[in-house]
């Protein structure tokens, strides 16, 4: 018990001190999900949107391959990533594995159907409220997915911090495509598995405190907005 | 909340410049004629054949009890339901075609998760009516809903008297040639149901042509001009409101006056 009092008390210290190991791994954990959910939401959002608006053969199929693929384990992306990453891979000659831009691709890839099926649920709820009133209105197909994407802002703001806390938390998409490389594609969870195994509790723990406080505080974000959104929109 | 005072003289001069001398003039979506309307869900026959004529730019009040397929003859005006048969001609033109000079205010008011100024600037960019011009517009529709100081409210918040005031604002600020309304207060308590259809009427005083459905037969003495009385979706009568309430040629909607609604 002494050595986890001990860890904890080192770990605390490496955080106030902002220790230049653990600032680099926090940023580069930061700059990696937080690019990888922005590029999700970019092309989830309207995606999502236009297959709720949409009537098409197969449109059932998709929306349950969607939410299925919202369980996709990290292992696995990051594994399909790396045979398409790898050397000897179709998208081998960029050179890509190993780097950060690979944690990103492989963290969208894990992101996206969280964000597409909950912006599809979100809006079609919306659609089947709104969809006489704007047809009165005069609302084309564009004009009625901007309003549903604008009226359903708070909602789809859970869904893309939802997205965010899956990326910031997993480990093994990121373990696989980025290796783990000191200075270049070390992020948190990596790091906390990997010190572990060493026995080094301390940056562990550190990290451990770090990425505790990240996830609850967007969950508390999610229960805000939606308490917010709630009061003011009803 | 201060009664729409600004109605009353948006109404004089409009009705000055539009309608001078108090009789129906050159409607642009009029006469509606309708023919053999028929409409189909599933194996429900919720409008049976269905024929009229309008030609007066009066109010016309669709009358009848719940179910008689007033919310439906609406849609089918409006093209929101295309008919399984028959037709259906505003001066000539399909639903379809003219649903842009049409306004509809449905029966429960969906406003949109905005401010109560936001859901009439939404109506206004839909139209693509340029930013400049919508300043006023927002502002004359909010002055005749009362709704002025109110304008930042959200518009989810308001009550069920304020939503519905504001749903025909941003009816009227498209200014419509044809403005159709579903039972627009048959969820308010009187006073609120006063203050609507003190807009209704300043609303058609602009030259726009009311088409409204209602199964209050006290509003329907109120408002109508021109009266269709609606039963099991077929068109029981169609006459003038003077002579409908004097003595309604149609045996169900004579029982329907008296108060006994016909099974």
């Amino acid at each position: 018990m002494d050595s986890f009092w001990l860890a904890a008390k080192t770990a605390f210290e490496l955080v106030v001190s902002m220790d230049a190991d653990l600032a680099e791994i926090v940023l580069l954990s930061l700059r990696v999900s937080l690019s990888a959910v922005l590029i999700a939401t970019a092309i989830a959002l309207p995606f999502g949107a236009a297959v709720a608006l949409s009537r098409f053969p197969g449109r059932r199929a998709l929306i349950v391959l969607l939410n299925a693929a919202m369980g996709l384990p990290p292992v696995i992306v990051g594994l399909v990533v790396y045979l398409l990453l790898s050397r000897a891979g179709p998208l081998g000659s960029a050179g890509l594995l190993f780097t950060p831009t690979a944690m990103i691709i492989a963290q969208t890839i894990l992101v996206l159907p969280i964000i597409a099926a909950l912006t599809r649920q979100t809006i079609s709820d919306l659609y089947e409220e709104y969809d006489e009133q704007l047809r009165s209105l005069g609302a084309g197909p564009l004009q009625m997915i901007g309003t549903l994407l604008w009226d359903g802002r708070f909602r789809l703001t859970t869904g893309v911090l939802a997205g965010f806390g899956r990326a910031i938390a997993e480990v093994g998409a990121v373990l696989i495509v980025g290796g783990n490389i000191l200075h270049s594609t070390r992020v948190m969870t990596t790091t906390i598995a990997l010190e572990t195994n060493k026995g080094n509790l301390a940056m562990a723990l550190g990290l451990g405190l770090i990425l505790i406080t990240i996830a609850a505080s967007i969950n508390a974000a999610v229960m805000l907005i939606g308490d917010a959104a709630d009061r003011r929109y009803g | 909340m201060p009664p729409i005072v600004a109605t009353a003289e948006i109404t004089a001069e409009r009705a000055a410049t539009d309608r001078s001398d108090g009789t129906a003039t050159e409607h642009p979506l009029l006469p509606l004629v309708v023919d053999g309307l028929t409409y189909r869900a599933g194996n429900q026959l919720l409008m049976d054949q269905v024929s009229f004529r309008i030609e007066t730019d009066l109010r016309t009040v669709i009358l009848g009890p719940n179910g008689a397929g007033k919310s439906v003859l609406l849609r089918l005006l409006h093209g929101l339901l295309q008919p399984t048969g028959g037709r259906i001609a505003w001066n000539g033109a399909s639903p379809d075609v003219v649903k842009r000079r049409q306004a509809m205010v449905l029966q429960r008011p969906i406003l949109l998760r905005r401010s109560v100024a936001a859901n009439i600037d939404h109506a206004l960019r839909l139209r693509k009516i340029p930013r400049p011009s919508r300043a006023e517009l927002i502002r004359d529709a909010l002055a005749v809903a009362g709704l002025s100081e109110l304008a930042s409210r959200s518009a989810r918040t308001l009550s069920g008297g304020e939503q519905q005031r504001l749903s025909i604002a941003r009816a009227w600020v498209l200014r419509p040639d044809v403005l159709l309304l579903d039972e627009p207060t048959s969820n308010l308590d009187p006073s609120a149901t006063i203050i609507v259809e003190t807009m209704i009427r300043a609303v058609q005083g602009t030259g726009t042509k009311i088409i409204m459905t209602t199964h209050d037969i006290g509003q329907a003495r109120r408002l109508a001009d021109d009266i269709m009385f609606l039963h099991r979706g077929g068109l029981l009568e169609h006459a003038p409101a003077t002579e409908f309430f004097h003595g309604p040629r149609d045996r169900v909607a004579a029982r329907f006056l008296e108060g006994i609604l016909p099974a």
